[in-house]
């Protein structure tokens, strides 16, 4: 009887997995895929959409024309996983049976744990999140625009970095730059998580003149007086709030215990295993691991999974191993880009910015749907730092 | 060892990278009760500048900063 393998989540992560252990296994598996919507959406495009530079078309496409022929897709939410009995419990009332699983369903929401979040700020952390920024901006004329975090961790660590750099240009192209601020508030005591890309960053933005309200970590939002106010007791005033929500793990995770307190998997950091069920993996946003919540994560660590399966399938020794790689592109403005290239052991050096890198993302971008979730980039998501 | 206080809460983030270690303080200042006495156990040297200026800035009381073996434990009071 084939191996039955069950793959919740059909984002970068579940589709490059999927696709990957189905063409690895061939008829000694079968793999299914379970969607609550059936649809792969290209998280890293939000930003764009927010800043008038792409429509949402682009931005997703039917999971099924993304997956190989013999991978089953089930377009339904999972309710309950018992890892012990195999079983996977369906909104719709079904039941699957495993015998492997992988937990790809990244993260949720949680903006209702900061009181004022919802009526006072923007994202664009969501399609629609995304359109609504973009039709804000578009009625801006000036003012004091606020970028933060509500709560770490988050998916794409440079997002907001990235959005202020994005925004100041933007401001510059519609000739109300002079008539605003934008200022980045830090949870930490410098620009970004990674220490290398903040000495790098924080000079463009002062020369860009981009404030830097460092240990701010939102607390509260006002949204009648329009204030934000940070958990280490400061208050800031804005004309236009955006920031990142709080995240946590899926409510699957959470109702099956197989979650921290704040859902997300327990996974180890080498085989991608999770900690109790050595037949549940766990891959991208959805896990606990120290490194970016980032569809590059996922990339690079949906190859280990596959693999680490198929040797358990056949028996064999298993050699794929996760050395925390992840590599990110990092919008500077101007048209220019720099790249954070990282792993367990080594943090990112990152070049000057440049167009080239610029140029580089947005081939990325362009690229993506017939490379990265078919399994399409070799170099990059075989070895690409992955210790076999 | 110097612990003069009664720990409520210990958060092991020993072999969590920079700012791992931080964060998860913030997370249990952020949920916890003023007074409780929360403790964080880091390996990573950017915690001994990180943590001590994060207490100062939001006005908690760094209560203790122990070098232990391999990793140092930061006792921290929630005072407001």
């Amino acid at each position: 009887m084939p191996a039955r393998i069950v793959v919740l989540g059909g984002g970068v992560g579940g589709t490059l997995a999927a696709n990957l252990v189905s063409k690895e296994l061939g008829g000694d598996a079968r793999v299914t895929v379970v969607d609550p919507t059936g649809m792969h959406v290209y998280q890293p495009g939000f930003l764009y959409v927010a800043l008038g530079q792409a429509n949402g078309r682009w931005l997703a496409r039917d999971e099924r024309t993304l997956l190989r022929n013999d991978v089953e897709l089930v377009v339904d939410g999972a309710t309950r996983i018992d890892p012990e009995a195999g079983a996977v419990e369906l909104s719709r009332g079904g039941t699957l049976a495993f015998d492997y699983l992988v937990i790809a369903t990244g993260a949720g929401y949680a903006p209702e744990q900061v009181p004022g979040l919802i009526e006072g700020s923007h994202d664009f952390y969501s399609l629609d999140g995304a359109q609504r920024l973009r039709e804000e901006l578009r009625r801006f004329r000036g003012g004091r625009i606020l970028v933060g975090i509500a709560g770490i961790p988050y998916k794409c660590p440079p997002a907001p970095v990235e959005f202020a750099f994005m925004v100041e240009d933007y401001l510059r192209r519609r000739g109300l730059r002079e008539r605003s601020e934008v200022t980045l508030l830090s949870p930490l005591n410098r620009a970004f998580t990674i220490e290398s890309a903040s000495k790098l960053i924080q000079p463009i933005m002062e020369a860009r003149g981009i404030g830097l309200s460092t240990f701010f970590n939102v607390e509260s939002v006002d949204p009648s007086g329009h204030v934000v106010a940070s958990l280490e007791g400061e208050k800031a005033e804005y004309d236009l709030l955006v920031l990142v929500p709080p995240h946590r793990g899926q409510a699957v995770v959470e109702a099956s215990g197989l979650g921290d307190a704040s859902g997300w998997v327990p996974t180890d950091r080498t085989t991608l295993q999770h900690e109790r069920h050595e037949n549940v993996f766990a891959i991208g946003d959805a896990t606990n691991l120290p490194i970016s919540k980032s569809g590059s994560t996922a990339h690079f660590e949906a190859p280990v999974v596959a693999s680490r399966i198929a040797s358990l399938v056949r028996g064999t020794a298993a050699r794929a191993n996760y050395g925390g790689r992840v590599m990110c592109f990092l919008e500077t403005g101007d048209g220019r880009a720099t790249a954070l290239r990282f792993d367990y052991e080594h943090p990112p050096t990152p070049p000057r910015p440049s167009r080239a890198w610029h140029l580089a993302k947005w081939m990325f971008n362009r690229l993506y749907w017939e490379t990265v979730p078919k399994g399409r980039i070799p170099e990059i998501g075989r070895r690409g730092g992955n210790e076999r | 060892m110097t612990v003069t206080t009664n720990v409520d809460r210990t958060i092991d983030a020993r072999g969590m990278p920079c700012p791992g270690p931080l964060m998860s303080l913030i997370g249990a200042i952020r949920e916890g009760w003023v007074g409780e006495v929360v403790e964080v156990l880091s390996s990573d040297d950017g915690s001994k500048t990180d943590i001590p200026a994060w207490v100062a800035k939001a006005r908690h009381d760094l209560v203790d900063v122990v070098e232990e073996d391999g990793f140092t434990r930061f006792v921290v009071q929630k005072a407001r």
